[in-house]
């Protein structure tokens, strides 16, 4: 006899799914658990760590939200290659004012998250009347570029960057912070997109022409879409920047591209939970492996091909499905 | 000094058409955007220096080899990786992407690093054309780039997987309907796009060292080449090459050599701000523009 693995929700998700019909503390729990949970594990965790692993864990937290920054424009059909734009333009823009001006970080960062956004929508708009691998490509060349003419003009510290810039407050508030932007990044988002404006984002990605078709401009979502994510980017950037003092070209390299891609790519596109869960991964995995170096990149590279071409689900789907639904072999005839 | 810039201009020109071409014709066909073709042009140069420097074949030998190698590996990319994600586009950019990165960093890790990575150069002299001193394997490269490209013409003219490739660019289902096996097809544009990149590395990495950052460097400079000449369209390319390749040099001379990348990345911007779907871009103006 031939059998299939059939597929069924639980009871108790179905009880749950609508919020009227909750009458106990089990379905409340069903359904909060799963986002208080994680919310309370990494604060325990972020509170007990050694200043390093701290360190650690707010760098897992600035390359999600640059991961949740990816995932909300691949949603809208932007691939990006190039989260280092974002990124480096919101550092930039933060060590600029900062070692300039002598804002602190309580100013920077908030001009560096609008500005940064402001900017990479601007640079990227010529890119949003088309579609396809467009964007993939002037996103991947457009932090390189950058970087090279930074290297050769020798503008804002030039090779050197800017050192020497304000830290934060306190390292408490320093993990925090990051930890609480990428809560409500998440959540927020998340929400976003379960909303009808979500919808015609989404609508975007799955057929942008049937939007169009029903009197609404791409155009001005698509660029809405890039400004909110480029801002999340940019925080990210400007973020980092105070943490660590610092500014120079690194902050164009690709591993700021490649990271957020890798994590979505392990953790399961298109939730923002699941690339987030794919940082949290990947960042420590990256501190522990740091004997090996320049291998790590080509770990990621790898691992990045091996879970879009043959493991295309990613982690956070698999955990999905184990947690809202229960498998049975049935037996089906020939 | 302007007859000097006129002719480095045409030989930076040539260049740029010699490393985009071989993107381009492998996106104009099978649609797949190969983001693994600045690892494969320097796989090329690194497999070609392997031969020369440990097994010792003679020159020639060790380019044809290199050259079939890469074009064979691209085809075995295509048919084990690409094939699978085929039409999905974010699969597609990610894996190619990738497996472009892993060769590339893991070359740097193995520490091919250094000024000994160097290829001969096919010609070893220098002439002079009118007051302009060009060294010969510039003179080579120009040469090869001329014969690259008029081969492409005629071989997607008068050739029957030549004839294929256009076809299931036009068409792919009307190519089926024909008898055209599409993903085989689309196999042998990806190792011919590739083939490209490796005679385009063996020709210009003479003219200097083999470095890792190259491999980025090429991407770029075929990735910008092909979005402002029109992605897909071999007229687009040479047109585009020759305004960025004479741009850039003009430039350099006139102005700094600090702003030629600067020239690319404006000559992006504005071409995708005028005319978005590129220079040449007709074919496919449909489907990629909204």
């Amino acid at each position: 006899m031939a059998r299939r693995l059939e597929r069924l929700d639980r009871g108790i998700k179905v009880r749950s799914d609508d919020v009227f019909a909750l009458n106990s503390w089990r379905e409340m729990l069903y359904i909060i658990a799963p986002r208080v949970l994680p919310v309370l594990l990494l604060l325990v965790l972020g509170l007990a760590a050694t200043p390093y692993w701290q360190r650690v864990i707010m760098q897992a937290c600035m390359i999600g939200l640059l991961a949740i920054s990816w995932d909300l424009l691949a949603s809208v059909g932007m691939v990006s290659l190039g989260q280092a734009l974002f990124f480096g333009i919101g550092a930039y823009i933060a060590g600029i004012l900062d070692h300039y001006a002598g804002l602190g970080p309580w100013l920077t960062i908030p001009i560096a998250t609008v500005g940064g956004a402001a900017l990479s929508t601007l640079l990227l708009l010529p890119v949003l009347r088309l579609r396809g691998i467009y964007f993939s490509m002037v996103t991947l060349i457009m932090p390189l570029m950058i970087e090279r003419i930074i290297e050769a003009t020798k503008i804002f510290g030039g090779t050197e960057g800017l050192s020497g810039l304000q830290p934060m407050p306190h390292a408490l508030v320093e993990i925090i912070a990051a930890m609480a932007v990428v809560w409500v990044a998440l959540f927020s988002f998340n929400r976003m997109m379960s909303s009808d404006y979500g919808l015609i984002l989404k609508g975007i990605n799955d057929n942008d022409r049937a939007v169009m078709s029903a009197g609404l401009n791409i155009y001005l979502y698509k660029a809405q879409a890039l400004f909110l994510a480029a801002g999340v980017g940019a925080f990210a950037g400007a973020f980092v920047t105070h943490a660590y003092q610092f500014v120079g070209m690194p902050v164009f390299a690709l591993d700021y591209s490649i990271l957020p891609i890798a994590g979505a790519a392990v953790g399961g596109m298109g939730t923002m939970s699941g690339p987030l869960l794919g940082c949290f991964i990947l960042v420590p995995l990256n501190e522990l492996l740091r004997g090996l170096g320049g291998m790590r990149t080509v770990i990621y590279a790898v691992l990045l091909v091996v879970f879009t071409v043959g493991l295309p689900e990613g982690i956070f789907h698999f955990i999905k499905r184990k947690y809202t639904q229960f498998e049975r072999w049935v037996e089906v005839e020939q | 000094m302007l007859e000097g810039v006129l002719i480095y201009g045409f030989i930076n020109s040539v260049l740029l058409v010699l490393v985009a071409m071989g993107f381009n014709l492998t996106f104009g066909i099978s649609g797949v955007a190969n983001f693994a073709y600045g690892a494969l042009y320097i796989m090329a140069g690194f497999l070609c220096w392997g031969l020369l420097n440990s097994l010792g074949l003679p020159y020639w030998l060790a380019v044809a080899v290199s050259v079939a190698a890469i074009a064979l590996l691209a085809g075995l990319l295509f048919r084990f990786v690409l094939l699978r994600v085929r039409g999905l586009v974010i699969s597609e950019v990610i894996a190619t992407f990738g497996v472009g990165l892993a060769i590339l960093e893991l070359f740097r890790y193995w520490g091919f690093i250094g000024f000994e990575y160097t290829l001969p150069v096919w010609l070893d002299a220098s002439f002079d054309i009118g007051e302009t001193v060009v060294d010969g394997q510039r003179l080579i490269m120009v040469a090869v780039g001329a014969g690259l490209t008029l081969f492409l013409w005629f071989f997607t003219r008068h050739s029957r997987i030549g004839r294929a490739f256009r076809g299931i660019a036009q068409d792919e289902r009307t190519a089926l309907t024909l008898g055209i096996n599409a993903d085989l097809t689309a196999a042998f544009a990806v190792a011919f796009g590739a083939g490209y990149a490796a005679m385009a590395a063996l020709v210009i990495l003479p003219l200097g060292t083999i470095a890792v950052n190259e491999g980025y460097n090429v991407l770029v400079n075929a990735l910008a080449v092909c979005i402002v000449g029109g992605l897909g369209s071999t007229m687009g390319v040479i047109v585009a090459g020759f305004l960025i390749g004479y741009a850039q040099i003009f430039t350099a001379t006139y102005g700094e050599t600090h702003w030629m990348m600067i020239v690319s990345l404006a000559a992006l911007l504005v071409i995708l701000l005028v005319k978005p779907s590129g220079l040449f871009g007709k074919q496919k103006e449909l489907e990629e523009r909204i």
